[in-house]
């Protein structure tokens, strides 16, 4: 309609046909329905779909032939004058014209077949066919092919062809060629054996033609290089007998017609006997003589020395395509080379350049100094300390270097900055070199004040530590001022004993580093009682012996540990996945516990361990149960990564000993023994449930009631019950008592700290031993610090009821916790069967137990909800974890800190106390549950 | 340790007792010694099949490498089925018992067609002795456990020669299994019972201490019967593992002895060493009934499920026992 209106307009295009324009008062037609459209021919006619639109037979009109009647026999007439031929019918007589069209049954035009299609669509494919037509065994099949080429050529062809393409030009842009130099030069020399003169003249002629200067060619056709998969096996490289030769002897003119690729084959091959005129029949490797071949008797003739070259002929082109690629291929590679000679590749008959290569220059070596000596050795690193200045000195002398670094520091320790200040640099002033130049003086000092303070801290934690060592012995150091003051220097003499030894196995605990430094010492003075001399006279002499047993045993590991062998090794930094074992990440329970267990036929709870256990997709579905597992694709128990070689593995008894919860449980158990000795045990003792209930209901009320006598001073801000430290007198006794509970092999097996501390390296969080760990979480957090120790026993408090809770008033304290402790109290460890010797003399092993807490309480946020999981995972796993102690404002910190101090000193003060004091058994009851999460 | 080292005397074992006409009555069972079947004597040792689930038949195998096919009230063979290429330790019967399967020395644990004898399929994969089988409900799966310390989940249907599941919680040698719809029992060497509850996806592991020779479901799901070898039999409650009951007075120390519940949960039964079957009252733990059956040990038994009927294996003979009025009519089968 818009092509309708718009008639004049030249510019409109219109698509499709019009509609008819509609007669006034003329209803418009209503649209044919679709059943009702029919499909007329040309003629008119109905047309009728026979089978699948084409290619059924439609005979004549409404199939009959022809006229609507059909076929009628047409009448037979023959006379004497007017003889009627004989007439032989065809098919084609009883078809209608459509049969005969392009898509009847018998077409009459001529339609290019698949098999005469254009095959030079694929130019890969063909070049690939035309290489093996020069292989193949009978040349005729592709030959062919080659020789009737189809008249019909693919798009690309033809559009490049009314570019101006022609076939055998390269495609691009038209290039000028240079005029040709080499031929010209009258000069040239020829080295080697010439080229047959007639070969190359005639690959040549076409070139002397007089080029204009103007004129410009078309780009040379670029054969890519093909590779032929070797799908034969043959050897490589095997060439079968050529059938052109072994069949026509030498290629004559006219089966050039076949094959060009067969004559350049025998120039490749027979140059040699074709010079000679020799009609030598058979190339390749194939042997024998043909069954048409009329001279056999060359093959007989000798070898002789002339055939070959006795000079060494450049026949490669530097093209690199000689050798890999199939002959043929090479050769037309060589030849589009050799038209590419008057450019300057001069690949057979090379000439040489006209001009020489400037010489290059030689430089001389430079001159060594008089007292070089070409040897390199490996000069240990010593840290400049005071006592290895003398050795350094003399080592720096010894290697010819002048001692150039002031202050024993080698050229390696300096920083740039100092560098240039020995270069006589003048110091660079606008740029700081550390982050830290850019703080202001306030903050520098605040940092310096954190820095003390966290350093303060951890001499605080030691010193409590040592009063624990030492409860009776040395009240001087044990109590509050004395202690304190001591360990005032304590940071410094740490750094100070950092430098003197590499290898320190106590780092952690510098008292004990430094009795161990004295013992080493002793030891090489060849002091019989070294360790008698070095051993702290404080201690117990049960803490003596366990000391001198991991003194003894860490110089016996160490006594290869030299701080040269020390410093060249360094800490690798990326755990590496191969050293790990994947462990089922849940372990049945140490059976220890439970055999006490059965024995007193305190089945349930002690007895059993709950797993987390995939059962298999295909199992549950036999079994016509759903997957409780759905979305989980592990069978079985779930497994973890651990380290293969990790002693740590291995030991799980000193894991047991320093579990915090065990001192306490066994202490426990023997409460819960005392209280029900009176009781007999019924038979089935079915009643375990209630009289667990029964008994830490007894357990707590007398917990509670000794909380309740106020024997603390009221501190305002901290609570003391939540200082975990426990009375000394009540360790003195847990001494005595464990004495004999105490196995032997515990006994003599060193502490589990040695084993950490000469095994683990020391960056290595996870590895800290329950003591040292205090030194670690301190070390973690220094630089901010942030978290401190007694914070830890806060937060852990914190966790079980609240922080307010946490700083109320001290015996208000454990009254709003019972509920939460009966309901998790049928803990494991708590009402069991006497479980075996854990006790631990050390006090601090007491100490530990805020530090296990934070782990705990880590716990929490990773989604380990297994109550069954062992305390040695648990322990393992989340070392790794950072330590998240609760943040805090360094203000707050420093306050704390003071804190601290002050509730070491009420605790020391504290001697003397009830045996087992209930602050800290409550406390202990509090963080039971945490386990449980 | 490995139980089945031990075992030198392994006589025939037997099983369920068939149904007769008369419904039960009694708790007590009279003690009737009857021989089920006097003229096969030949299987040596041999070790209790499992009880047919109807009580209708008895199936024994042992050392002579069959299986056989008893009715046990009248005390005739009805087939055996020969393909093992050891003694056969185990055997079970499905609930339709259309197929049987059964574990032994060979290692491999075979699928029979009941009703032909041939071997339908032979799962290979056990790195020990076979020492219990057990379909579950469906008899689509066979469960077996060895002492290679590993439980095998096989499937029938399919024809992977792998065990669907492989369950290698053991520390030593499982010496017997049980299954229920949604659970797999299985008491270990180890001394530790080991509960896979399927539905819930936990694995529930109880510690004996000695080693665990037989476990039983009670009927009523709710227990565990558990006999080690410190000749005491344990009752213990399946969701806490709390410990019901405790039954001694027999002696069990060396042999793998079997143990059951009889058909109401009402009395605790179990081999002895000392040649005697002794009852215990579940509920009191007190000895009921000594039944001395002969001189030798007695390696197996079996009760019906339904009614007061017991069978025994010692030496290379079963035991049926019954109620005695019952037993006047069916003694002389």
């Amino acid at each position: 309609m818009a092509a309708l209106d718009s008639d004049g307009e030249e510019d409109l295009v219109s698509y499709g046909t019009g509609l008819d324009p509609l007669e006034e008062g003329e209803r418009p037609k209503k649209p044919v329905p679709l059943q009702e459209q029919t499909v007329r021919d040309e003629k008119g006619r109905y047309k009728r779909f026979h089978g699948a639109f084409s290619g059924g037979f439609s005979a004549g009109y409404f199939n009959t032939v022809g006229s609507k009647e059909g076929w009628t026999p047409s009448a037979f007439i023959s006379s004497r004058q007017n003889r009627a031929d004989k007439s032989v019918l065809g098919p084609e007589d009883f078809m209608d014209e459509e049969d005969l069209s392009e898509f009847g049954i018998a077409p009459k035009a001529i339609v290019t077949t698949d098999d005469f299609a254009s095959k030079t669509k694929d130019r890969i494919r063909e070049k690939a066919r035309q290489l093996a037509a020069a292989t193949a065994p009978i040349p005729g099949a592709t030959l062919l092919d080659d020789l009737i080429a189809p008249a019909k050529l693919s798009v690309g062809f033809e559009l490049l062809r009314k570019m101006g393409w022609k076939e055998g030009q390269g495609v691009g842009p038209r290039v000028k060629r240079k005029p040709r130099q080499q031929k010209s030069d009258p000069g040239v020399r020829i080295y080697g054996c010439a080229l047959p003169p007639g070969h190359s003249e005639g690959s040549e002629d076409e070139d002397d033609d007089y080029l204009p200067e103007n004129a410009t060619f078309a780009p040379k056709d670029v054969i890519p290089v093909d590779f032929t998969p070797k799908d034969n096996v043959h050897g490589l490289a095997y060439k079968g007998l050529d059938p052109h030769r072994a069949l026509f002897g030498v290629s004559g003119d006219h089966f050039n017609l076949f094959s060009a690729g067969s004559e350049r084959a025998s120039h490749l091959f027979g140059e040699a006997g074709l010079s000679k005129g020799r009609k030598l029949g058979i190339s390749g490797q194939a042997f024998g003589v043909g069954a048409l071949e009329e001279e056999d008797d060359d093959i007989y003739a000798t070898e002789t020395l002339s055939k070959y070259d006795t000079v060494l002929k450049d026949e490669e082109p530097g093209d690199g395509l000689y050798g890999w690629t199939a002959p043929k291929q090479y050769k037309s590679q060589k030849e589009s080379e050799r038209d590419l000679q008057y450019i300057g590749k001069i690949v057979d008959g090379f000439s040489l350049s006209s001009k020489s290569l400037s010489s290059k220059k030689i430089y001389p070596p430079p001159e060594l100094p008089r007292d070089y000596r070409p040897v390199h050795y490996f000069r240990p690193e010593l840290s400049a300390t005071p006592e290895n200045s003398r050795l350094l000195q003399v080592l720096s002398e010894s290697s010819g270097k002048a001692v150039c670094n002031p202050g024993t520091q080698s050229r390696h320790q300096l920083n740039a900055a100092k560098r240039g200040d020995l270069l006589g640099e003048t110091p660079i002033q606008g740029s700081p070199t550390s982050v830290l130049e850019f703080l202001s003086q306030k903050d520098k000092e605040r940092i310096k004040e954190m820095k003390q303070a966290t350093d303060l801290k951890v001499a605080q934690l030691k010193a409590r530590g040592l009063a624990q060592n030492a409860p009776s012995g040395r009240p001087q150091s044990s109590s509050s001022d004395g202690g304190h003051c001591s360990w005032h220097a304590t940071p410094s003499d740490r750094t100070a004993s950092a430098r003197a030894s590499n290898f320190k196995p106590f780092a952690k605990d510098p008292e004990k580093q430094k009795r161990y430094e004295a013992f080493l010492a002793n030891m090489k003075q060849g002091r019989h009682d070294a360790l008698e001399r070095c051993l702290d006279p404080g201690m117990t002499e049960w803490e003596r012996g366990r000391e001198r047993e991991e003194f003894a045993r860490a110089s016996l590991l160490y006594v290869s540990s030299h701080s040269t062998l020390s410093s060249r090794f360094t800490h690798a930094k990326d755990e590496d996945d191969s050293e790990q074992v994947e462990v089922p990440r849940d372990q049945e329970n140490d059976i220890s516990d439970k055999q006490s267990a059965v024995k007193m036929k305190k089945f349930g709870k002690l007895t059993r361990d709950t797993f987390e256990w995939h059962p298999d997709k295909l199992l549950c579905k036999r079994f016509n149960v759903p997957d409780p597992y759905p979305d989980s694709t592990l069978v079985g128990l779930p497994r973890v990564k651990r380290d293969k070689y990790s002693v740590f593995n291995f030991l799980t008894l000193p894991e047991t000993a320093s579990s915090p919860a065990t001192p306490t449980s066994s202490r426990k158990i023997q409460q819960h023994q005392d209280l029900n000795k009176s009781r007999k045990p019924s038979r089935w003792d079915t009643s375990n449930q209630e009289k667990r209930e029964e008994s830490s209901s007894e357990f707590l009320s007398v917990a509670g009631s000794a909380v309740g006598t106020p024997k603390q001073e009221p501190s305002p801000l901290v609570n003391q019950e939540e200082e975990p430290v426990p009375e000394p007198l009540s360790e003195q006794k847990m001494v005595n008592k464990g004495a004999d509970l105490q196995t032997e092999g515990e006994a003599s097996r060193p502490s589990m700290d040695l084993f950490k501390a000469i095994f683990a390296s020391s960056s290595d969080e996870n590895s800290s031993s329950s003591e040292d760990e205090q030194g670690d979480s301190e070390d973690e957090q220094p630089g901010a610090g942030e978290a401190d120790l007694t914070h830890s026993s806060e937060t852990d408090l914190a966790t079980t009821s609240s922080m307010t809770l946490a700083s109320e008033p001290a015996p208000r304290a454990p009254a709003p916790s019972f509920p939460i402790q009966k309901m998790h109290f049928d803990e494991r460890e708590e009402f069991g069967p006497r479980l075996p010797p854990v006790f631990c003399p050390n006090a601090r092993q007491e100490l530990e137990v805020p530090q296990k807490e934070k782990p705990k309480k880590n716990k929490d946020k990773h989604k380990l909800k297994k109550e069954h999981r062992r305390k040695k995972e648990k322990k393992k796993k989340h070392r790794k974890h950072k330590h998240k102690g609760k943040q805090k404002t360094p203000k707050a910190e420093k306050s704390s800190s003071s804190e601290s101090t002050g509730s070491s000193d009420s605790l020391s003060d504290d001697e003397g106390a009830a045996a087992m004091s209930p602050e800290e058994l409550l406390r202990r009851l509090k963080r039971l549950p945490l386990k449980r999460q | 340790m490995l139980l089945e080292n031990r075992r030198c005397v392994r006589p025939l074992g037997s099983d369920q007792v068939n149904t007769g006409p008369r419904a039960p009555r009694c708790l007590m069972l009279d003690p009737e010694r009857r021989r089920a079947d006097p003229g096969r004597e030949e299987q040596e040792v041999g070790r209790a099949g499992p009880r047919e689930v109807d009580g209708n038949y008895c199936l024994t195998c042992g050392s002579d490498k069959t299986l056989k096919l008893w009715n046990p009230l009248r005390g005739t063979l009805l087939r055996t089925y020969s393909g093992h290429g050891y003694e056969v330790l185990d055997a079970a019967g499905s609930f339709d018992n259309s197929s049987l399967c059964s574990g032994g020395g060979d290692k491999a644990v075979v699928l029979w067609d009941v009703a032909s004898g041939q071997v339908i399929r032979k799962f290979r994969g056990h790195a020990g002795k076979v020492s219990t089988v057990q379909f579950n409900e469906e008899a689509t799966v066979i469960l077996s456990g060895s002492i290679d310390s590993s439980i095998r989940c096989w499937d029938c249907r399919s024809r992977k020669p792998e065990p669907v599941q492989k369950l290698d919680e053991a520390r030593d040698g499982v010496s017997s299994l049980k299954v229920s719809d949604h659970e797999i029992l299985a008491g270990s060497v180890d001394g530790r019972v080991r509960r896979y509850d399927l539905r819930v996806g936990q694995l529930f592991s109880d510690y004996v201490g000695s080693p665990i020779t037989c476990i039983c479901f009670s009927r009523d799901g709710q227990c565990t019967l558990v006999s080690s070898l410190d000749s005491t039999l344990r009752l213990l409650d399946k969701d806490t593992g709390e410990l019901l009951g405790e039954y001694t007075g027999h002696k069990n120390q060396e042999y793998k002895l079997d143990c059951c519940l009889s058909e109401r949960d009402t009395h605790v039964v179990s081999c002895s060493e000392d040649g005697k079957v002794f009852f215990w009252d579940l509920v009191e733990g007190s000895q009921a009934l000594a039944l001395p059956v002969g001189p030798g040990v007695v390696q197996s038994l079996a009760f019906h499920p339904t009614e007061p009927c017991l069978l025994t294996a010692m030496g290379g003979s079963i035991h049926c026992w019954r109620e005695e009025s019952y037993e006047a009519e069916g003694g002389t089968g």
